[in-house]
């Protein structure tokens, strides 16, 4: 009862927020609901018994990438008029590839059938007297290792590609040494001189 | 909670659950209402002031006095702000702050739902704290509080990594990921607490504490930087920054930021207190079986608030103590220092499981 | 080396537990606050707070309306207007001090001839409006008479050093 209430709280959030994501006028509030729809899809997860993945969802989406969307929404100076002033143009065009999708869709819908086993392996999605956590880290790191490492690797050649291709050395800029900073003493700053009068220091 | 579900139904068990949350919440409001005080206080005793001491005896009600002080003041939403984001973004940051508190466990079962996810629920729901800065900042109209929103929430998401490594730390020490677990892994004196580690030198001697006392301290550090306190509190800097984030906000909506500030201090006290200083458990172990239930479980909170108390002291020394981070030095700090500590530390800690740890 | 001993003492947080015993230190020192509105700290003879005009001893009011004070004033805070008396003398028909104006630079009772516009040793007369800050003939007097004590005895002290 309370779980099937939960379920319908959730999805209809879901829906409505990425129907949002599409329709809102301000990219803004688009990127916002967005996370929305991540976090009811995260209650989904919990509702369905996968807690971790629900956590991790939050975690990695909803606290990490979104906040970068967010970052990158607010500081472009999206224009929406200009954006959509070949609306009308395009709409014939745009229509008709959605329809094709929808078609196909609907293709794929009459056509789909499930397998013999789908109904038992789906009762019994992870191996009995384990946590999904570890039954998901077995998969990971027992079955699937190598794909697991080399997915990561993947990921790290992306992430040193996009830091070299904007990363630049500016000749003139004046940098900040903090461990110097931080590491100036009192001797090597400040010099006590007895100052004879008439004389001053002298260089 | 399974318990109630099997004594009073399903929406007997709705209505218990609700019962403990609002016993949570007001428990909560009022002891931050002190905790607001003591923070003043030390603060002030440290610059040999006397602090506030006019309402109630010794100022006890100050915070109550403060509360109806904004709560009667006008709310001023900027010309051209987004007005329902203006609104929306304190009630995120306070709602988020509460319902963090689900999973934290006082005493032996004293917690609303102990999820065997709840390290990860805790660290998840405080990774979203950043958005009630981010929106808040944004909705303002405001070029001041939108530098300072991105200012904080890139402090926030930074100090979030190394965080997350430190928990995976405490995460091999336990092998679990649910919070009493991890505290019951403490038990039995205090050199078991995960800061010393003294299990592991005892019964297997690998000397962890080397690596766990740094991870604790770090871990304190960053919960610093990552509920923006002094030394590293951008936002309250208002004479060189022109503050932060909250910086058109006034009245209610400002006392909400406020209030859900001081609830993620209170909970990263708590999260230091559960991961690193053994939870509930006292230093050293009394056999508390044939005691009472009800004074076996004070004992237990007992200790758990002394500790979380303690920590809170600390926050409010450090505050009295150390000069503000410059922020390029904050983000060396962060990137620099604490994420490769924090990464060495889990290698080191992985190593002691697989070929330290006996059984 | 010293950058090495820097790194170490960092490390080891050596400066914040130095400056946490200098902290707790000062944390069971006694407290210098002054508990203001219970206690109050001491004021000079020359104190110059809330305006007042004084009267001599048999109730007869000093000010001449010589207006040397209207003329001295550099914020030209006070407005006076003056006509015979019946008996003849000279007074001030209105007498009228504007407080948000004021300085409180003192030239107005160095300026008169005869210690009757003065400014007393009192500074707690803040009020909700402006209206009350304009302060005008009676309620001077009022405050020349209320404080006439503290006012003559402070003269007295200040005056060895004129």
């Amino acid at each position: 009862m309370l779980a099937s209430l939960a379920f319908w709280a959730f999805s209809g959030v879901a829906i409505v927020s990425a129907l949002m994501v599409v329709i809102a006028r301000n990219p803004v509030r688009s990127v916002l609901f967005l996370i929305l729809a991540f976090f009811s899809a995260a209650g989904l997860f919990v509702l369905l018994g996968a807690e971790f993945l629900a956590m991790l969802l939050i975690v990695v989406y909803v606290g990490a990438v979104a906040v970068l969307f967010l970052f990158v929404v607010m500081m472009l100076d999206v224009d929406f008029t200009e954006l959509k002033q070949g609306f009308l143009e395009y709409a014939p065009l745009g229509a008709i590839v959605a329809l094709i999708l929808a078609i196909e869709l609907a293709m794929i819908g009459l056509t789909w059938r499930a397998s013999e086993q789908a109904e038992a392996l789906r009762a019994a999605v992870m191996p009995d007297g384990v946590s999904n956590v570890e039954a998901l880290g077995m998969i990971l790191y027992d079955d699937y290792i190598y794909f697991f490492q080399a997915s990561g690797l993947v990921l790290l050649v992306a992430m040193i590609g996009a830091i070299v291709l904007t990363l630049r050395h500016k000749p003139h800029v004046k940098r900040q040494s903090v461990s110097a900073q931080v590491g100036r003493r009192r001797e090597d700053a400040v010099e006590l001189v007895d100052v004879k009068p008439g004389q001053g220091i002298g260089e | 909670m399974s318990d109630f579900v099997a004594q009073f139904g399903v929406w007997g068990g709705f209505g218990m659950a609700v019962l403990q949350i609002l016993g949570f919440v007001i428990v909560l409001l009022i002891s931050l209402a002190f905790l607001l005080l003591m923070d003043r206080k030390v603060w002030a005793a440290v610059q040999m002031r006397k602090g506030p001491n006019v309402v109630g005896a010794f100022g006890l009600l100050q915070s109550f006095a403060d509360f109806f002080k904004f709560v009667f003041k006008e709310i001023v939403v900027p010309a051209g702000a987004d007005r329902s984001m203006y609104l929306l973004a304190p009630l995120i940051t306070l709602i988020l702050a509460f319902v963090t508190w689900a999973v934290v466990p006082v005493a032996p079962g004293w917690v609303i739902s102990d999820i065997n996810v709840g390290i990860l629920y805790l660290f998840a729901m405080s990774s979203l704290g950043v958005y009630g800065i981010i929106i808040g900042g944004w909705a303002s109209n405001s070029k001041y509080p939108f530098l300072g929103a991105l200012r904080s929430a890139a402090q926030m998401v930074s100090y979030e990594v190394s965080i997350g490594f430190i928990i995976v730390t405490v995460l091999l020490f336990a092998g679990s990921m649910s919070l009493t677990h991890i505290i019951e892994a403490q038990a039995g004196g205090f050199w078991n607490w995960n800061f010393l580690a003294g299990r592991a030198l005892i019964e297997d001697g690998w000397p962890m504490f080397i690596v766990m006392l740094p991870m604790a301290i770090i871990f304190f550090i960053s919960a610093l930087a990552e509920t923006n306190r002094p030394p590293f509190d951008l936002p309250e800097a208002e004479s060189e920054l022109v503050a932060g984030y909250q910086v058109e906000y006034s009245s209610t909506p400002y006392l909400l930021f406020m209030v859900g500030e001081y609830l993620n201090i209170v909970l990263m006290c708590a999260m230091t207190t559960i991961l690193f200083f053994g939870g509930w458990n006292p230093p050293f172990e009394l056999d508390t079986s044939s005691w009472p239930y009800l004074v076996s479980s004070l004992w237990y909170f007992f200790w758990f608030a002394i500790k979380v108390v303690f920590f809170f002291f600390m926050f409010a020394m450090v505050k009295a103590l150390v000069p503000r981070y410059r922020y390029d030095q904050l983000m060396r700090l962060g990137w620099k220092i604490f994420l490769p500590a924090s990464l060495v530390a889990v290698a080191v800690v992985g190593a002691y499981i697989v070929y330290g740890a006996q059984g | 080396m010293s950058r090495i001993s820097q790194a170490i003492r960092g490390a080891l947080l050596m400066d914040f537990w130095s400056a946490f015993g200098l902290g707790m230190r000062y944390f069971f020192t006694k407290k210098a606050t002054l508990n203001y509105p219970f206690e109050k700290g001491p004021l000079s003879p020359r104190f110059r707070g809330q305006h007042a005009l004084r009267r001599y001893a048999n109730g007869e009011e000093r000010c001449i309306a010589c207006k040397l004070c209207e003329a001295i004033c550099p914020a030209q805070a006070i407005t006076i207007e003056a006509e015979p008396r019946e008996d003849g003398s000279r007074r001030t028909t209105r007498y009228d001090i504007d407080m948000t104006k004021c300085i409180y630079c003192g030239f107005c009772q160095e300026a008169c001839p005869v210690d009757a516009v003065v400014e007393g040793p009192n500074f707690e007369f803040a009020a909700e409006t402006r209206e009350e800050l304009y302060y005008d003939k009676a309620k001077l007097l009022e405050n020349g008479d209320r404080w006439e004590r503290e006012i003559a005895k402070n003269l007295e002290l200040d005056a060895p050093y004129r």
